[in-house]
């Protein structure tokens, strides 16, 4: 006949609880500094500040209103623009992959060829992500004149910050085995990176691709702003002169625009990735 | 009671098939009867259903057809007799499905959840609970590893870390898949020593899910075989003859 378990609570329990404890306490107090950090966040951009939302709501409304109904009689000329747009989007995203392929693999730990190779890819990762398109655009707007060069100039430029860095991060993720693998079958390294290691994060870098090009997209709006051409630049003229309900009907085509950019790069995502 | 099962039964399958959405049949109308105390095996191939019987008797994959009835509960198609039943059966995986990063306490702990409300298990849990898991990582022999990140632990380790969690749900019934194939003999062993012993002390009705015929032999007293979604045997190991076997072990999908 079996004993039946006789639950034991010796000394070393106490001890183990205490520690488990500790960790929790540690942990809460963690949360509760970056509660605070926020709230005080919010301070500081005036969120809390009730007198300023109040009066903002109502003026908020009027705009609105007089932005009601959307004027679309300048639609046609609207056409080529949402066009360059698009190409905009799609040329500055291929230049950031191409750019960004054999810089990814250059700032990838497992992949690099030496060290000083790796800071350098890092370092460049790091500048171009960190000056934003905005700035990016006048300053080669500056250099190259206004029109829709510069703005693909600027998205693709300053999309290889962020391409990159995930590109360099998919391979620093991908799995060591089949690379062992590859090697043990006696591939070079250049081999057991395209054989090994890129199909491994082909999937992630279409993610993160297409993802891009949605961004790009809104963000060349953003620089029609600095002269750089595209629909932008038709929003911030029509803001410039006033002309409320022209900005929201080209709200409205930008809303359709995005959705469809975004439902055809899920598409092409799914279809790739398969 | 209305819902309870005839004699010792603890959980009973009627006329259970699974089809997957994508065609494959893995049970057809299987009807069993799992008895209190009892510790018994499914044996067979990988394919002949193993795991899919494992998983609907505690509904992770419903059946399309038939019905499992927990006794004192009832059918499990209802949410709350799911919930209940749940809670008093235990699994252990072959991956062992824990939180890598977690500790091995931490781990542990989810086996309490069941006993908690949602906004409850946001906090630690109570003492009592905390005791209950250090106690079930004592009972596995890993009480010096209770604060161990998982992921530092070996294949065997974690296997245990796993029995632990289901321990401490208090279960009933205790299901297992395939808790053994991917560890060594030595380690094997002394898994299902730990399984045989715990259920045994404890009153657990145990059901594994085995490949190896000497394990299902030496460890358990009720041998179930499975081939093709259906069971060909099911009986104590010592009616198990050559032909049984054969039959378990003829893959018939593999056409040379």
């Amino acid at each position: 006949m079996p004993t039946p378990h006789q639950p034991s609570q010796p000394s070393s329990f106490n001890r183990i609880l205490q520690q488990y404890q500790r960790r929790w306490h540690q942990q809460l107090v963690r949360s509760l500094l970056l509660l605070s950090l926020i709230l005080t966040s919010f301070v500081v951009v005036e969120l809390l500040n009730i007198e300023r939302i109040a009066t903002g709501i109502p003026a908020t409304f009027k705009l609105l209103n007089e932005m009601w109904p959307p004027d679309f009689s300048r639609f046609p000329q609207w056409l080529a623009p949402i066009f360059d747009t698009l190409a905009m989007s799609i040329a500055g995203t291929a230049i950031a992959i191409g750019l960004s392929l054999p810089l990814c693999l250059l700032a990838a730990s497992n992949t690099t060829p030496h060290p000083i190779a790796f800071y350098i890819a890092r370092a460049v990762l790091n500048i171009t992500r960190a000056i934003p398109e905005l700035i990016l655009g006048m300053v080669l707007v500056a250099a190259v004149g206004f029109g829709k060069l510069p703005g693909t100039l600027a998205l693709g430029l300053h999309s290889v910050g962020m391409v990159g860095k995930f590109f360099a991060e998919a391979i620093e993720l991908s799995d060591q085995a089949p690379v062992e693998a590859a090697r043990s079958v006696g591939a070079t390294t250049p081999q057991v990176i395209v054989h090994s290691i890129l199909p491994q994060v082909f999937p992630r870098m279409a993610d993160v691709t297409f993802y891009r090009w949605e961004y790009n997209f809104r963000a060349s709006m953003v620089l029609g702003a600095v002269g750089a051409g595209g629909i932008g630049l038709e929003i911030i003229s029509a803001l410039r002169i006033l002309q409320y309900q022209q900005v929201s009907a080209l709200l409205l085509v930008v809303l359709i625009m995005v959705t469809l950019v975004d439902g055809l790069s899920n598409y092409l995502r799914k279809d790739f990735v398969k | 009671m209305q819902n309870a099962l005839s004699g010792a039964a603890i959980v009973e399958l009627e006329n259970v098939s699974v089809t997957y959405p994508h065609g494959v049949t893995a049970l057809t109308s299987i009807s069993l009867q799992l008895n209190r105390g009892e510790f018994a095996v499914v044996l067979g191939m990988s394919g002949a259903g193993k795991s899919t019987l494992l998983r609907t008797i505690n509904y992770l994959r419903p059946p399309t057809q038939g019905t499992v009835i927990a006794d004192g509960l009832g059918d499990l198609s209802n949410p709350q007799i799911l919930r209940s039943h749940r809670q008093r059966t235990g699994m252990i995986f072959q991956q062992h499905q824990l939180i890598e990063r977690h500790s091995a306490l931490q781990n542990v702990l989810m086996g309490r959840l069941a006993y908690h409300s949602f906004w409850r298990s946001l906090l630690p849990l109570p003492q009592i609970d905390q005791r209950i898991a250090l106690d079930c990582l004592e009972r596995v022999g890993l009480i010096d590893k209770a604060l161990t990140p998982v992921n530092v632990l070996s294949g065997g380790q974690k296997q245990r870390v796993g029995i632990a969690r289901a321990l401490a749900q208090k279960p009933q019934l205790m299901l297992a898949d395939e808790p053994i194939a991917s560890l060594d003999p030595a380690s094997a062993h002394k898994i299902m020593t730990l399984l045989q012993t715990i259920c045994q002390a404890d009153g657990i009705a145990a059901l594994l899910s085995l490949h190896q015929i000497e394990f299902a032999r030496e460890y358990c007293d009720r041998i179930i075989g499975l081939a093709h979604g259906q069971i060909i045997f099911d009986g104590p190991p010592a009616a198990l003859e050559s032909h049984h076997l054969a039959e378990i072990y003829t893959d018939q999908t593999i056409v040379m």
